[in-house]
């Protein structure tokens, strides 16, 4: 990958009281490559993903957003830099069709058309609420709806006006991955994105996957399942026990040496740390 | 592979034709989205039923009674929909209520014999017994936010309460009676027959304006829109239905040739529509709507939205105070007094299966603001026909509680067919 990673973290720690989740990870993903984060129960991939988020702060170590230093306090704030999560739950409303679960909370209407899509916190807040009651401009946000699935070539949607409960489990996938698309992100995270999907329907959202790396997003994917991880990951990054033990080019390895290194992986390759030091380190955080 | 996986959604870019959109509303009934199917077969049946029994069931005059039965709770029916769309409940809404209904009537009495009261009149008496029970539903949102009850308990504790108040309020004399005329004939008051005829016409040219309009900037934008032989069909059905309501209501509804002409609409009815628009707008084209909607589909996928869940929990149950006040000022106007009683008896029941047989869910995040008007009707054509029969309350209450229970199981059997597409 030609010049610096679009997100990259340096040597960040994260403790929850005396667990040591996280200890000086070092992770990063250029634009247009699938990175796989994987590693056991516990291993801090969900940790490492909602710091990322912002939704709690690391307590040490760096973040960089196309190579500027950032501090991301909130979801908010890392969307605003162009970094979204999509949870394993997907966080879909199943009553509301396609296009308003893609815009839900963030609806266009007159006012915010005038101020071109970009709102401005000014003025009295009863008013600034009574905005609310402007009609929204459907028309709009069904185009908007429609170009994305299209640029994302969504296939199997007949309708962008179904309410997301007669979708099939891949094309709430796709409904999900499309709605933080939407907002021209550059960042996606996937938290397990093909658990609980059929086989044809896996295909579907590993194809998309690969296809978002072809428009120069930075993807990150979580999953337990290591067969889809090779077919859609350019690398592998294994954490085990809060550590970033490994980095495998996925061209360059294969399942058995990655098996390995989730479940044995060499934690004095993480820099700077003696051998066995990661194990102590959670009874030093007691002391 | 994206010439072929393109065409689906090209394919919805161009113009809709009328068999795909009757397949699409096909499609979106074996989704469990039934709206006003099951309702309107059980209009007519009851039609049937009751005048098969009774030949005065459909005349001019019977069918203007029921339209004033059912003011009052589809007032309040309107209310009750948008917090059942959030999945809660508002079991204080029939005292809520009688809390307008009194507070009205009250003032109003009050203006006359105390001096210090004499700028009241009707126009800002009615505000003010709106924002009073505004402010309860409010209050009620609030407790149940703040302390995260359930709204079943909150508003049960309410039920008990606001009755206490109303008894309080109407004090010894049990009764009392509204003068002011405007109160007085909100219920009972009729347009003249031309006047008649500009509702129901301004009516269905406003709708199709919105109709076509929407069809035209959908085609505009390249989007599928509802194909024109459908909208004309529509139209067609509506400006029939339009024409035959509007003869009904402008039949002399005297009983003998000689009395004063009885003919027109209704201005209840008319109130009826306005909210019905008014309504139906915020609940379906405004954000506000689209939140009450999201918090009673999937709260946590609206708190991830960044939709300020508590704040529109807040805001529902103060609609539905407001409703219930208005809902009260009417079914005052209607008995010209307001009693002890008020707000009580099967008042409450009455609105929520109005709100539930419309074929709003009892679940959360299903339904429409028409189901508390379209529900409203089926009600009062329940009791207005058994009361016709002369059937004992006994009976009444039987009938009326199987036809919620028919609601509720219809409801929850499209909600059973909505998950298993789901999964599918």
């Amino acid at each position: 990958m030609a010049g610096h990673p679009l997100l990259e973290t340096r040597g960040v720690t994260k403790r929850f009281g005396a667990v040591q989740a996280l200890t000086k990870v070092d992770f990063n993903v250029h634009a247009g490559e699938v990175v796989a984060l994987v590693g056991d129960n516990g291993a801090g991939k969900s940790t490492l993903i909602k710091g990322i988020a912002g939704i709690y702060g690391f307590d040490e170590g760096e973040t960089y957003f196309d190579g500027k230093k950032v501090t991301i306090h909130s979801p908010r704030e890392a969307s605003k830099l162009g970094i979204e999560v999509v949870y394993q739950d997907l966080a879909l409303a199943d009553n509301l069709d396609v296009v308003a679960n893609m815009f839900l909370g963030r609806e266009w209407n007159q006012y915010v058309a005038r101020t071109e899509h970009a709102e401005v916190p000014i003025g009295n807040p009863v008013i600034r609420y009574l905005r609310n009651l402007l009609p929204m401009t459907e028309v709009e946000m069904e185009k908007r709806a429609v170009n994305t699935l299209n640029e994302l070539a969504v296939t199997t949607l007949r309708s962008v006006r179904l309410p997301v409960a007669s979708l099939s489990g891949g094309q709430r996938q796709s409904v999900a991955i499309a709605k933080a698309v939407l907002w021209n992100s550059r960042v996606l995270i996937l938290d397990e994105p093909t658990a609980a999907l059929g086989v044809a329907q896996t295909r579907q959202v590993l194809d998309l996957v690969r296809r978002l790396a072809d428009k120069q997003l930075a993807v990150v994917v979580i999953s337990h399942n290591l067969h889809d991880i090779f077919e859609v990951a350019d690398r592998i990054a294994v954490l085990r026990l809060g550590h970033m033990v490994k980095t495998f080019v996925a061209k360059e390895t294969d399942q058995k040496e990655v098996v390995h290194a989730i479940t044995a992986g060499k934690l004095e390759v993480v820099p700077g740390m003696a051998p066995a030091h990661g194990m102590a380190a959670p009874l030093q955080g007691l002391a | 592979m994206t010439d072929i996986s393109q065409s689906a959604l090209l394919a919805s870019q161009q113009a809709q034709s009328p068999i795909e959109y009757v397949r699409a509303a096909f499609l979106r009934i074996r989704a469990g989205d039934i709206g006003n199917l099951p309702i309107i077969l059980g209009l007519v049946l009851i039609a049937i039923i009751f005048q098969s029994q009774n030949a005065n069931f459909l005349t001019p005059r019977n069918i203007v009674n029921i339209v004033v039965q059912m003011a009052g709770i589809a007032v309040i029916a309107y209310g009750i929909v948008f917090v059942l769309l959030l999945g809660e409940i508002d079991l204080s809404a029939g005292y809520v209520s009688a809390v307008g209904g009194v507070l009205t009537a009250i003032l109003l009495r009050d203006s006359l014999t105390n001096p210090a009261l004499s700028w009241m009149d009707w126009w800002n008496v009615i505000p003010i017994a709106l924002l009073v029970t505004a402010a309860i539903g409010a209050l009620h949102g609030f407790l149940i936010t703040t302390f995260q009850l359930p709204s079943f308990i909150v508003t049960l504790a309410g039920l008990l309460a606001w009755n206490g108040v109303v008894l309080i309020i109407v004090g010894d004399g049990g009764t009392v009676n509204i003068q002011n005329p405007v109160v007085r004939n909100l219920a009972s008051e009729i347009l003249p027959p031309e006047a008649t005829w500009i509702v129901i016409i301004a009516f269905i040219l406003l709708y199709a304006l919105f109709e076509v309009s929407t069809m035209n900037t959908r085609l505009k934008a390249g989007l599928r829109a509802k194909p024109i032989a459908i909208i004309g069909l529509q139209l067609g059905v509506m400006v029939v239905a339009g024409l035959g309501i509007g003869a009904l209501f402008n039949v002399n509804r005297a009983l003998n040739a000689s009395a004063i002409p009885q003919q027109g609409m209704p201005v209840i009815a008319v109130l009826l529509l306005i909210f019905l628009v008014v309504l139906g707008y915020v609940a379906e084209r405004t954000r506000f709507g689209r939140y009450v909607y999201a918090v009673g589909g999937n709260k946590e996928a609206a708190r991830r939205a960044g939709i300020r869940v508590e704040r529109i929990r807040i805001l529902v149950f103060m609609i539905s105070g407001l409703m219930a006040g208005m809902g009260g000022i009417v079914l005052a106007s209607r008995l010209k007094s307001v009693a002890t009683d008020a707000g009580g008896g099967n008042l409450l029941l009455y609105v929520i299966a109005a709100a539930v047989i419309g074929g709003t869910s009892l679940f959360g995040g299903r339904g429409k603001v028409s189901s508390a008007l379209i529900g409203a009707l089926v009600v009062a054509s329940v009791e207005n026909g058994m009361g016709l029969l002369n059937v004992s309350s006994g009976i009444k209450f039987i009938v009326t509680g199987l036809v919620l229970l028919a609601a509720v199981i219809i409801d929850a059997v499209s909600r059973r067919s909505q998950q298993r597409s789901g999964i599918r």
